[in-house]
């Protein structure tokens, strides 16, 4: 209904976060890592240039998918695993909608693991944030595809026997062309990196290292304790060398095939060795190698990872509509209706 | 042009049922798709039922690999693809097995004998030669060596052999062409169309086609022909269509009269499929058809469509139907219209892909979690399906629900003439959209005579709010959890599908408004018992007939009707599933059933015949 409305950026009230804070109580549990998110996000909205009318937010089912309730905004608290199937339905339909799709790692990496994936290779231009915890929440404690292979949780009380997903691996295995990590403990990199993805073409999905206080206490916490953080997060700026470290000597080399930590004044390395991050490589092959370091080998990679732009399935559909609808000699339902082989009696 | 010089009687007929039966690689669909044009240019009224095996290309020459086109044409009324073929054209021993049982004692049977041979008859299971046993005693056989001939028409065009088999097809196609008097003009300019970029292979059909011809005006074996007469049809401008494309258009009329844009989401499942593949041809009309990656994202998709104000439909099977269950409860929830479409056939699982029942109507009336009536409506004709589909989406907007429209196999693969309608003829659809910046909007406040929600599509200022799959507040829609608002809530999504009674016809009756025996039928099984039925009055027996498109909620006259005959005969291609639903709802009535599950459609002639039996029962 919209498709031909186009909307004057320079006559839109300037927003605050008042304009997307909603009425409805929210419940999660104190100290849970999704009120950093919530706040972030009311910071991000006001940001982006675009009537509060066209948000749309939407969600599966989990701790993470009772966003919609709390942003006041048009929103659809889905069912199960299906919110990507749901936003892109929302998206294609209407592509002058900012359409956003809050998930964790249950509803997007296991029963929605089709739908995720398929919304990634489509490159809809949705802003996805998939909130990891590494474990089922809303049902109290079992362990999720990310969980690490060995955990203790109330379906694994022997230890778990899966190898769990890498959210990044399986995005960009996916074709995904945008991907992001942050911590849940640093709000300003988290609103920043937002903005960003949602100003990206396409799909984008940010990976929230979210801590559930209740069920998998500091499952994070080698990545966001104070202690630890600045030698296990490695701050990823496109055309910047990988330089991390709690005195910001140590790098990021790759040595034959594989990436390896240096310090900078070892061995003779010089900030010159190390990799300078290209997020914009439509070349995976780094890309990949980033999301998978893991602490305590490597540090954790944040930023953004991966952002290539291509076109969104959305704009090819609505061209091909346009090319259709100049070159069919049909106009109406009355022509396709004497279209072809027709008769009198 | 018609050949004046022709030595043969011709005879007139009223109506003749012709099968093309051959391997499923012999291209019998095109050929029977082709003689259906013919029958449409000469002004007869039809219908068609493809009939082909759920494999691309089993064994050949094999049973199993049998795939079939029935036409039913006829210068009176067609409401059936016909029982028994009076003309079966077999392109091997194996489509002569398969086909027989289908044939009448004395059908003209046409042969290509260059098949019947020692392979053939093992591949199909023949002790020996069919043609020589005597088994065709009282047939009139034409055989005719079709593979040798049609090579030999197109001999100057130095085609190998594998290109120049693929047009025997058309030898067939002539040889029956000439046996209805029908010219070869219109199928040359499809030739013509079809092979554009092709001229030698325009030029082997169109020699090939012309051969056939020739072959039967010459054969002794052929010694009268035949003339079937145009139709008497109302006046109009008329065309042929199967049920999937008229569900398509159906649904492209809809958006248009409503002034929404089409979405539909769906993955590819047979026999809905064409569905899918049709809409996505029609972007000039500014449909967007999205193929998802399964049958849940099929329908989440739509739902999400919904939600910003489109018409949402998702199209399948019973299989994809069973999948979208979750889903459909979801639209329920959020009282937000989508229309589902369920292109039934033969399960349960997999079941028979390319065969028709009606077995999905439990599953459409009660396949949901929870309490979650929606709106069930089926299709009665090929043609029919167009005005279900525009009144399923008329009523899942009006009313703020989901609809089930079920259509099956045979409606979708079958065809028929259609009269076309005018859109300024089509009623109107108003969705009921919320006004911006109206300050008394609330999610789920109501409307009085439907009880429908408005819709508040995104975009529109003033009216943000969030809708889901929880228990929502009566009026507010905020989450609820509380216990008498779960009981409201429940008695109003159930009301709110039983006024719909009030927006639909009323049950109309064929034969007399009372009597001994009333047969009762839905969905696609309108015209067999229409034959039925007619015939028997036609004969002089007093019987009545109450065929129901609206399934839930039934018309509101459904009762009166039933209360006014002693015995009611509740016909339909599953188990009992419609008669036990009546059962449950007016049980005071005495029903019998008679049930086909065989994935065939239900014959004129068996019908008779149980109607006879009940009939005399009831003198008795």
């Amino acid at each position: 209904m919209t498709e031909d409305q186009h909307i004057d950026i320079q006559n839109i009230p300037q927003l605050t976060r008042e304009d997307f804070v909603s009425d409805q109580m929210v419940k999660w549990c104190p100290g849970c890592g999704d009120h950093a998110i919530l706040k972030s996000m009311e910071k991000v909205f006001p940001q982006m240039g675009v009537r509060k009318e066209d948000f749309v937010v939407v969600s599966g089912i989990g701790c993470s998918s009772r966003f919609p309730y709390y942003m006041n905004t048009y929103g659809i608290h889905g069912i199960h695993g299906r919110a990507a199937a749901i936003a892109s339905g929302v998206k294609i339909a209407n592509p002058n909608l900012s359409v956003w799709m809050i998930t964790g790692d249950g509803d997007s990496m296991a029963i929605g693991g089709n739908h995720f994936i398929h919304v990634v290779r489509r490159n809809i231009d949705i802003s996805i944030l998939l909130f990891n915890n590494k474990i089922y929440g809303l049902t109290k404690g079992q362990y999720s595809p990310t969980t690490p292979k060995g955990s203790i949780t109330k379906t694994s009380p022997q230890g778990s026997f899966e190898e769990p997903f890498n959210p990044g691996e399986l995005i960009i295995g996916a074709q995904g062309k945008f991907f992001a990590r942050v911590v849940d403990t640093n709000p300003k990199m988290m609103t920043d990196i937002l903005v960003e993805s949602a100003k990206h073409k396409g799909t984008s999905v940010v990976e929230i290292l979210q801590n559930c206080v209740i069920f998998n206490n500091k499952v994070h916490n080698l990545v966001t304790a104070k202690e630890t953080k600045d030698d296990n997060q490695l701050i990823l700026e496109a055309g910047k060398p990988m330089i991390y470290g709690a005195e910001n000597n140590k790098g990021i080399v790759l040595k034959g095939t594989r990436l390896e930590t240096v310090v900078i004044g070892e061995n003779g390395i010089t900030e010159a060795d190390l990799l300078v991050h290209d997020p914009a490589n439509p070349d995976p092959g780094i890309h990949v190698m980033l999301s998978k370091m893991q602490v305590p080998e490597f540090p954790m990679a944040l930023g953004i990872i991966r952002a290539v732009k291509t076109d969104t399935y959305e704009d090819l559909m609505t061209k091909s509509i346009s090319f259709a609808k100049q070159n069919s000699p049909i106009k109406c339902v009355d022509d396709l209706l004497m279209s072809g082989s027709t008769w009198e009696i | 042009m018609m050949d004046n010089t022709k030595k043969n009687p011709i005879v007139e007929l009223d109506n003749v049922v012709l099968r093309f039966a051959g391997d499923s690689g012999d291209g019998m669909q095109l050929t029977g798709a082709l003689f259906s044009d013919s029958a449409a240019f000469a002004g007869n009224d039809f219908a068609t039922f493809p009939d082909y095996p759920a494999e691309i290309r089993a064994p050949q020459g094999t049973v199993a690999g049998v795939s079939g086109f029935q036409i039913h044409f006829g210068h009176t009324n067609i409401h059936t693809s016909g029982d028994l073929a009076d003309v079966l054209v077999a392109m091997n021993p194996a489509s002569l097995k398969a086909t027989l049982k289908w044939t009448k004692p004395s059908a003209t049977i046409i042969v290509d004998t260059d098949t019947f041979i020692d392979k053939g008859f093992e591949k199909a299971g023949y002790a020996g030669n069919p043609l020589e046993d005597n088994s065709l005693d009282g047939y009139n056989v034409i055989k005719a060596p079709i593979s040798m001939l049609t090579k030999k028409a197109v001999e100057e065009l130095d085609l190998d052999n594998k290109v120049a088999l693929k047009s025997k097809n058309m030898f067939a196609l002539g040889i029956v062409l000439y046996l209805f008097n029908r010219e070869l003009e219109k199928t040359n300019e499809y030739f013509e169309r079809k092979f554009k970029k092709n001229p030698v292979i325009v030029e082997a059909n169109k020699r090939v086609l012309r051969a056939g011809f020739n072959f039967a005006e010459n054969i002794e074996a052929i010694s009268q022909t035949y003339n079937v007469q145009p139709a008497i049809l109302e006046k109009g401008t008329y065309r042929n269509i199967t049920g999937n494309v008229a569900t398509a258009w159906g649904f492209l009329a809809a958006a248009e009269k409503s002034g929404l844009q089409l979405f539909l989401g769906s993955y590819p499942i047979t026999p809905a499929t064409e569905i899918l593949q049709e809409l996505t041809k029609h972007k000039e009309l500014g449909a967007k058809a999205f193929q998802a990656e399964d049958e849940i994202a099929g329908i989440c998709s739509s739902i999400g469509a919904s939600y910003t104000g489109s018409l949402a439909l998702t199209t399948t099977s019973g299989p994809g139907l069973s999948l979208k269950s979750e889903a459909i409860g979801l639209a329920v929830m959020t009282e937000l219209p989508i229309v589902i479409v369920d292109v039934q056939r033969g399960g349960p699982s997999t079941g028979l892909p390319t065969k028709s029942e009606q077995s999905d109507l439990y599953q459409a009336l009660f396949g949901r979690n929870g309490e979650a009536p929606v709106i069930v409506i089926a299709a009665i004709t090929s043609e029919d399906c167009f005005y279900s589909a525009f009144e399923a989406s008329k009523l899942a907007v009006e009313h703020m629900t989901p609809v089930i429209l079920l259509t099956d196999g045979a409606l979708a693969n079958g065809s028929e003439v259609f009269r076309i309608p005018k859109m300024a003829q089509m009623p109107i659809i108003t969705p009921p959209i919320a006004k911006a910046n109206d300050p008394l909007y609330k999610p789920y406040l109501r409307n009085e005579d439907k009880l429908s929600r408005q819709w508040a599509v995104p975009g529109t200022e003033g009216l943000r709010h969030r809708i889901g799959g929880l228990e929502k507040e009566n009026g507010s829609g905020n989450v609820s959890h509380d216990p008498m608002n779960h009981q409201i809530m429940t008695q109003i999504r159930e009301e709110k599908v039983k006024r719909v009674a009030n927006f639909i016809p009323e049950q109309k009756v064929i034969g007399a408004e009372e009597g001994d025996v009333l047969v009762v039928s839905w969905g696609g099984t309108y015209g067999v018992m229409l034959t039925a039925v007619e015939k028997l009055l036609a004969d002089g027996h007093t019987i009545s007939m109450a065929h129901f498109k609206y399934i839930n909620p039934l018309p509101k006259n459904t009762e009166e009707i039933l209360k006014k005959f002693k015995k009611i005969l509740v016909c339909e291609l599953n188990n009992g599933q419609f008669v036990n639903y009546l059962r449950m709802k007016f049980p005071a009535y005495n029903y019998q059933q008679y049930n086909k599950v065989q994935g065939l459609p239900f014959m004129v002639s068996e019908l008779e015949e149980k109607f006879i039996s009940i009939l005399n029962d009831q003198k008795s």
